[in-house]
């Protein structure tokens, strides 16, 4: 097994961007669950994570946000958790060809502890059945994203450090007037202390409010924490074109803030919704072009 | 006597039991319900939203304080309703078809039980039609449409075009909201009102339903 610090011992890695909205161009409909298609659709997925490797992403996600009990029965695709997470890390593993790191994905539940929607123990027997399921196909890290939650996100990580492999977790700051909350009102600082004394080996922030308010998140965490940091936002709130929501950052200024991110701490850096092997890209030239400072 | 500075606490702090208990005893003390309501619960909610906007509160306080609320309003409501009292007016509230988060939705439910509002939550993933039997069978005047993912919002404008399909579009008022929805949204599917938060959810309600604000 490879340690996150073993693996930034180059410098900074470039992750990946979206992967809803490059399914949904693949034919996506909408109430889908996206997970499902590592069943039904793999060549479409693959071909995600593959546009993501060539984009120039070192680390790349796979396609299991919502594979958890929770979630897949609310599609009602329960029985299918194991098979989903597994092909998931695997059509990963296939379309990084030894080019990239997979990180797997696991999103929140979606159920609020503070108002008894779910217990404790539900959430920590969801959590561990999905990274069991996640690690039973040996991606290089578990990946604890979009969470709100810090009582949610302590019991993921638990369950997620148990399987041995590293554990990045990563919170979504869009609440507040400066959008430097999460929805229950967690800060940056406090995030990233509370998850290093958890015994996480990355935290970080993701989706949010747009790229712009990335740097002072990355700059709040790193005040709190030596972990390294996970940063992928997202393009923007999406405006409405023709019937569609379309994300008006464009990829060369999204990427312009690339530079910023890595004075700030970032060691891993890439998008989120609305962002696209466009803006991988974009971010790809620009570390070229000698932004990437060693942190 | 109870103590109803109590029950204003109870909804403040979001301490249901308490909430409960309190209305209890003053019930029995033969209290009137729209004295508990006006002199000591609004006007914890209107603290609840101070709270709110200089961020010393968010979601899960929130959901706590209009929890307490909905837990003493279910005592109140048959006494209101035993002396005619109608409520503000009548909701349906759903999560769009396609869109399976309800989160934000429960919040806004909440906080509209808490202003009076009579609630049907529709739940998530709601067809249209839902929505357009609640209006023929429920009466509501007021249709409240959640869509957290930016794929799910184009099915708040097919919703707003199915009622209007149906001939009872301008039967309600109809407000809209989300992470991702923005005023600009709402204007172009041609709803009635947005809030950007759920804070914000009562007194769009109000406005909608021709009721002016406390304030």
């Amino acid at each position: 097994m490879t340690t996150i610090g073993e693996m930034l011992a180059q410098g900074p890695l470039l992750t990946d961007g979206a992967w809803g909205t490059q399914l949904q161009a693949n034919g996506l409909a909408m109430g889908d669950c996206p997970d499902v298609w590592n069943l039904t659709h793999p060549d479409a997925v693959r071909a995600v994570a593959a546009a993501y490797v060539d984009a120039g992403s070192r680390v790349v996600l796979t396609n299991t946000f919502r594979a958890n009990a929770i979630a897949l029965g609310d599609y009602g695709h329960a029985d299918d958790l194991v098979r989903v997470n597994q092909h998931g890390v695997m059509l990963s593993r296939e379309a990084a060809a030894g080019k990239a790191y997979v990180f797997a994905s696991i999103g929140p539940s979606g159920k609020l502890l503070v108002m008894g929607d779910v217990s404790r123990d539900d959430l920590r027997r969801v959590f561990a059945q999905q990274a069991e399921a996640l690690a039973g196909a040996a991606p290089d890290a578990l990946l604890l994203e979009t969470f709100s939650d810090l009582d949610e996100a302590l019991i993921a990580l638990d369950a997620a450090k148990s399987t041995g492999l590293p554990v990045v977790v990563s919170f979504a700051f869009d609440s507040g007037k400066q959008r430097d909350r999460t929805m229950t009102g967690l800060r940056p600082e406090d995030a990233a202390r509370v998850m290093q004394e958890a015994g996480a080996d990355a935290v970080g922030a993701n989706c949010g409010n747009g790229m712009e308010a990335f740097p002072a998140v990355c700059a709040r965490m790193r005040t709190a924490s030596t972990l390294p940091l996970w940063m992928k936002a997202n393009a923007g709130m999406p405006q409405m074109v023709d019937g569609r929501a379309v994300y008006v950052e464009e990829a060369v200024s999204f990427a312009a803030h690339l530079p910023g991110l890595l004075q700030a701490g970032a060691s891993f850096v890439g998008g989120c919704c609305g962002t696209s092997p466009a803006f991988v890209a974009a971010l790809a030239a620009v570390w070229r072009e000698g932004a990437c400072v060693s942190a | 006597m109870p103590d109803l500075n109590q029950l204003y606490a109870a909804v403040v702090e979001g301490d249901q039991k308490l909430a409960i208990a309190v209305t209890e005893e003053a019930i029995a003390a033969g209290i009137p319900a729209m004295d508990l309501i006006n002199g000591y619960m609004i006007p914890a909610m209107d603290e609840v939203g101070r709270r709110y906007e200089c961020e010393d509160y968010f979601v899960p306080e929130l959901l706590l304080s209009a929890r307490a609320m909905k837990g003493s309003l279910s005592l109140l409501r048959p006494l209101l309703a035993a002396q005619g009292a109608e409520p503000v007016a009548r909701v349906a509230i759903g999560t769009v078809k396609g869109d399976l988060h309800d989160i934000g939705k429960n919040l806004v439910a909440s906080m509209l039980e808490g202003g009076g509002f009579e609630v049907y939550d529709l739940g998530a993933d709601v067809p249209p039609e839902r929505f357009i039997q609640a209006i023929r069978e429920q009466r509501v005047s007021i249709i409240c449409l959640s869509a957290l993912l930016t794929v799910t919002m184009p099915s708040m404008r097919t919703t707003i075009e199915a009622l209007r399909e149906a001939g009872v579009r301008d039967e309600v008022k109809i407000l809209v909201g989300g992470a991702p929805v923005t005023q600009q949204f709402a204007d172009q599917i041609g709803a009635d009102g947005y809030g950007a938060t759920a804070s914000v959810a009562v007194a769009l309600a109000r406005q909608a339903a021709g009721v002016a604000a406390h304030h």
